[in-house]
């Protein structure tokens, strides 16, 4: 079962690998963007770190919901952009999905994480094909609940949501964007990925953290 | 990455605090959340109008607080939206009642952040309306997608609302009219260089010493198309024609018109441009009622130039003519 201690060491790991991959997100952004994706998204997991405070911390008795709320509220007061709405709208319907509940089992974690994708969608009006985060976060949310139905554990799901999300994310690359600052380009947004599916094929591989696997080695 | 600035996570607030500092009789700003208002305390009732977006535009949207434009600015990180915290405070602050008009450019994460604050400040019973500005004729225009950008258009749309609003108009009437010139306004730019994000360091595109970026936005973002460089004539026409086409102007139309620098173009320059948009207009029966030349809606130290057109009629040259006093447009007071 996942409890909010479970759900902060995702967040970690997710602040971690954003902030490894800064660079690479921000220069994706800039060939079809304006450069700011990993600046962005950085500062924003930066401060959600701020609030998860110490491992050892006490802290602890508050329920997954509340800190996924504090999250999405991080994320929209820090972000700025389109990542900031986007990704926060994402984690408050995370918050709204889990309910009272203090324990996740790992249906749980797939409705979670399926609610974040449709307030995703309806903030960015986004869909599928659009050359967008919703690009990989609608695949992996599929693949994440269509193996968890067929009985695989949460370990093997998770990577198979992680496998789909990288794909998702490498299907963008030969798209036209529809949305964001890249559709400004039209025919020249073909031939790159585009940033923010990246960053949500980080969000999934954090995730392997829920089956005790990439956790951030302290000692 | 060479310079005027501190240090990278500075360079917004330091820039705020130097055009407070200069101009102790406009401005003002709060720190937490993020905002630059007006320093005169409202004496009568008016509506309020309340921009914002990313820096690096400079003087937009900071340099237009002030009499006849805006009551507060949010500025962003460099070229990022602005956060709801932001647009929400500074509208409670030069809310006096009459309601607040937000003039939103059309970028995917400004409408978003803009759209989240509009939502809460309803919640609290605050009268809000908005008006997106999307006059970018570089950008195909389409139900599906994003749709054009905000570009110089905001600035002219800004002058002109703010004087219906210090004239008293109410809230619908002010949003019926920024729609009207939202309407009416074109743009078209294009790069003879890339720009430096600090944060970033180095030039968000590469362009050869004979390339041309064609239909740039304003962050530093690549344009439609590369093209080898050609004379200024030229290029002057390669803007101008797409605006011409898309407010259908004919013999006899008056406009206002803008020659804008990105921030690094020598005013000399400008100057060439708009002799020929001049030029360009007559030949074609079309009146330049009144014009701006120079840097108003900036890309950090972009070179380059855009073009913005709007149709005039007599109520918005009338508007226009009204005094205005901020740090970077004042006439009649």
């Amino acid at each position: 079962m996942i409890d909010t201690a479970r759900l902060k060491a995702w967040l970690r790991r997710y602040a971690e690998l954003i902030h490894v991959h800064k660079d690479e997100l921000t220069a994706l952004d800039a060939t079809i963007g304006d450069a700011d994706h990993g600046t962005n998204m950085d500062r924003g997991m930066q401060a959600v770190l701020h609030i998860l405070g110490d491992e050892e911390d006490a802290n602890e008795n508050i329920r997954p919901a509340e800190l996924l709320k504090q999250v999405a509220m991080v994320l929209i007061s820090k972000v700025g952009g389109a990542s900031g709405p986007l990704y926060g709208t994402a984690f408050l319907r995370m918050a709204q999905a889990v309910g009272e509940k203090e324990q996740l089992n790992e249906e749980d974690i797939a409705q979670m994480f399926a609610a974040g994708l449709n307030g995703m969608k309806e903030r960015g009006k986004a869909d599928l094909g659009d050359k967008t985060m919703v690009d990989a976060y609608a695949r992996a949310v599929s693949a994440l609940s269509s193996s968890l139905a067929e009985g695989f554990p949460l370990k093997e799901s998770l990577a198979q949501a992680i496998s789909a999300a990288k794909e998702g994310s490498d299907q963008t690359i030969p798209l036209i964007a529809r949305k964001g600052r890249a559709s400004y380009l039209g025919e020249r947004s073909r031939g790159h990925r585009d940033p923010g599916s990246l960053s949500t094929v980080y969000l999934f591989e954090a995730a392997l953290v829920f089956a005790g696997e990439g956790e951030i080695n302290h000692a | 990455m060479k310079k005027l600035i501190n240090r990278v996570e500075d360079v917004v607030s330091e820039s705020i605090e130097g055009l407070v500092l200069a101009n102790p009789d406009l401005v003002r700003y709060e720190r937490e959340p993020f905002f630059v208002y007006r320093a005169s305390s409202q004496t009568k009732e008016k509506v309020a109008l309340v921009s914002g977006g990313g820096s690096g535009h400079e003087p937009l949207h900071g340099g237009y607080v002030g009499y006849g434009m805006l009551d507060a600015a949010c500025p962003g990180e460099i070229f990022t939206s602005p956060v709801p915290d932001q647009i929400v405070s500074a509208v409670k602050k030069v809310d006096h009642g009459a309601g607040v008009l937000l003039i939103v450019k059309n970028y995917t994460g400004d409408v978003m952040n803009f759209e989240m604050a509009h939502e809460i400040l309803e919640m609290e019973g605050i009268k809000v309306e908005r008006v997106i500005v999307s006059d970018d004729v570089a950008v195909e225009d389409s139900l599906y997608t994003t749709g054009r950008r905000g570009v110089g258009g905001t600035v002219l749309l800004e002058k002109i609302v703010g004087a219906a609003a210090e004239e008293g108009w109410d809230l619908e009437r002010v949003k019926d009219l920024a729609e009207r010139v939202a309407g009416r306004v074109r743009s078209m730019g294009l790069a003879l260089s890339s720009c430096t994000v600090p944060a970033k360091g180095s030039p968000t595109f590469a362009l050869g010493h004979d390339e041309i970026e064609l239909g740039i936005g304003i962050h530093g973002e690549p344009g439609r198309k590369r093209i080898p460089k050609q004379p200024a004539d030229t290029l002057t026409e390669m803007l101008t024609q797409p605006i011409i086409d898309d407010l259908a102007l004919t013999s006899g139309d008056s406009v206002i018109a803008l020659v804008n620098g990105m921030g690094g173009t020598p005013l000399m320059e400008l100057y060439i441009v708009y002799r020929k948009l001049e030029q360009l207009l007559r030949e074609r029966g079309i009146a330049i009622q009144r014009n701006l030349v120079g840097n108003y809606i900036t890309s950090l130290e972009m070179q380059g130039v855009s073009i913005t057109l709007l149709k005039a009629d007599e109520e918005i040259l009338a508007f226009w003519d009204l005094p205005v006093h901020t740090s970077a447009l004042r006439w009649g007071m």
